[in-house]
């Protein structure tokens, strides 16, 4: 293993193009900002507001997912990962700086009684409508700014701590007993993010942020849909920087084995994100009751139809019928360009998913999204390469790292 | 069904069943299969077995079953029984997807299944000759058939000089019989000579 690359070193072209990201989206940010987010229309102030909340949930929940990738995987004693885990572990520290940014834009809009983005905030409107009064226990700002700073900061935590653990295995070779004991240690950390990642990213996290949007529609479905969503596109995440450093001559030890396996997460929770936009759908249709069917009519009829069933064809079809085949799942250039379509799928599931409940009548996709998008895949793109090389690639005394190393699927 | 002359060796060892595998395969015979208490990742690559065409098969079984069920629904709905089911339209395509889902799946696992017993020739009654007891256990067996130019005493020495514990040339019937195995060790090891 003496030939192992295990310093990896940001390529000036990648910071460029990262620098240029965050040049231009920080432009478009900025100029939204002080244009509309500023503005006095409120129409405008929803617009902003909301496309940059999307944004920064989205890849908040897509950087975190990564994290609880290596958590499951961590509890279940996998191996086959061990190879690339530094490329996860690196975007997960990506949740501190989107969760920072998540934080400050929902206490704004918190703070600032946005209640054309979220309609609890209206005491007064609350105060007349038995439906709003009887969430108010749940939907109420104190109530929110506490769970969401809760949420954020645990899971920057716990996410440390397990990159923390992670590094130990950097240093000195370990005989039997300090693998044993690390990795019941590895799992108890691991342990914590779970428990922690199951009462907010897979239950209140999207009640609160996205789903209270429509305050007076719910569905039951709809933070496992969230979650369907961002872990998949995690997944490609993760693929897209595998591919990306071992195009780069890196990652030595991880092969085509370990991108099937990768490939397969995204091609089945692909399919399990079907499953729960269908449940959601299919429930809701068949009941045909106004109160539940508020949330559909204008997705399914209205304008937002085109990017609704685009949604469906990116998310679904395509990687149903072109990941399908074990060939497809090995090809290094054919598994690249189905993650960046997976992102931009779930990226634009998440835009329907609040824009089709603010903005209803007219699609406003546009340079505000894109701008923003920009900003932060150029943040991300900067900040995963320099988390990347401020440590070993490899980490080279992990019990697992030998089973990883002769995975075969 | 025929009896038919083999060679057979067995190994105690993966490490040294695998370089065997090499070795007899370099030296020009055809291994009919190795017989392993476990799967052992890599032996099929080793042996230069081909892909399997199961899952392709799955692939077609599962289409089938979607096409019967929206074929036999969409028919049963619109043409011949249409009944106003809540107000909903009769061609009601989400209300059908779970059982088209279904469908999909009975069809590709019942069909997948069946074509591995057959591939395998595997059925309830269905016997087959055991080469070595042990093969169940802890044993990896291998067999190499015989043809008219194979000598026989010279790949057992091979197989011998490659690490077999154990070497042996067997008559035994090729294929498979009906037969219990409560019944005697003469339906089990259908074996002619040593």
């Amino acid at each position: 293993m003496a030939s192992i690359k295990e310093q990896f070193e940001i390529p000036g072209k990648l910071k460029t193009w990262a620098y240029a990201l965050i040049g231009i989206g920080g432009v478009a940010l900025l100029y939204g900002m002080f244009t509309q987010g500023f503005s006095t229309d409120e129409h405008e102030q929803v617009h902003f507001w909301g496309t940059l909340m999307y944004n920064t949930i989205f890849w908040t929940l897509v950087t975190n997912a990564a994290m609880f990738f290596l958590c499951f995987s961590t509890m279940a004693q996998a191996a086959w990962m061990q190879s690339f885990r530094r490329i996860a572990e690196a975007i997960s520290t990506l949740v501190p700086v989107f969760g920072s940014i998540t934080f400050a834009v929902l206490i704004y809009v918190v703070v600032s009684e946005k209640h054309h983005i979220y309609h609890w905030l209206d005491a007064a409107a609350v105060a007349k409508d038995p439906i709003l009064k009887g969430k108010a226990g749940f939907l109420n700002p104190t109530f929110f700014i506490i769970w969401t700073t809760l949420a954020i900061t645990l899971w920057s935590y716990f996410g440390y701590r397990m990159r923390q653990i992670s590094r130990e295995a950097d240093e000195n070779p370990m005989d039997a007993e300090t693998a044993k004991s690390f990795n019941i240690r590895s799992m108890t950390r691991s342990g914590f993010f779970l428990v922690w990642f199951g009462l907010t990213v897979a239950s209140t996290i999207p009640w609160l942020w996205l789903m209270s949007i429509d305050a007076h529609w719910y569905s039951t479905m709809y933070s496992w849909y969230t979650f369907a969503s961002s872990f998949v596109a995690g997944m490609a995440l993760i693929a897209l920087w595998v591919i990306y450093a071992k195009n780069k001559g890196y990652l030595e030890l991880t092969n085509s084995e370990h991108l099937h396996d990768i490939a397969k997460f995204m091609f089945a929770f692909s399919i399990f994100w079907t499953y729960l936009w269908f449940s959601q759908y299919m429930l809701i249709w068949y009941a045909n009751i106004p109160e539940e069917t508020v949330y559909f009519k204008h997705r399914v009829q209205g304008a937002y139809k085109p990017i609704f069933f685009l949604n469906l064809v990116v998310n679904f079809l395509a990687p149903l019928i072109i990941l399908m085949k074990r060939s497809a799942k090995r090809n290094f250039t054919l598994v690249a360009f189905m993650a960046v379509l997976i992102l931009f799928g779930h990226w634009i599931d998440f835009y329907q998913m609040v824009m089709g409940s603010l903005m209803k009548d007219h699609v406003t996709l546009g340079w505000l999204d894109f701008g923003i998008l920009g900003f932060f895949v150029g943040v991300l793109i900067l900040m995963v390469a320099r988390s990347l090389a401020s440590k070993p690639l490899i980490a080279k005394n992990h019990p697992f790292l030998k089973e990883s190393i002769i995975h075969q699927v | 069904m025929a009896q038919k002359k083999f060679v057979v060796g067995c190994f105690d060892d993966e490490k040294v069943l695998f370089p065997a595998v090499k070795q007899v395969r370099t030296a020009g015979y055809k291994i009919k299969d190795v017989y392993t208490p476990f799967p052992v990742h890599g032996l099929d690559h080793a042996l230069g077995m081909r892909e399997t065409s199961l899952h392709t098969a799955g692939f077609i079984y599962g289409i089938t079953g979607t096409t019967t069920a929206i074929s036999c629904i969409s028919w049963i709905f619109t043409k011949d029984w249409p009944l106003n089911i809540g107000g909903k339209p009769h061609f009601a395509l989400p209300a059908w997807i779970p059982i088209i889902f279904e469908l999909t799946v009975l069809f590709a696992a019942v069909g997948m299944v069946m074509t591995f017993m057959w591939l395998c020739q595997m059925a309830p009654g269905v016997k087959k000759h055991h080469f070595h007891k042990r093969a169940t256990d802890d044993l990896f067996v291998m067999v190499i058939e015989c043809t008219e130019k194979t000598n026989a005493e010279d790949l057992k020495a091979l197989l011998a000089s490659n690490g077999a514990v154990e070497t042996d040339i067997q008559v035994a019937e090729d294929g498979w019989w009906f037969g219990t195995y409560d019944n005697d060790d003469d339906n089990l090891y259908k074996q002619v000579a040593h």
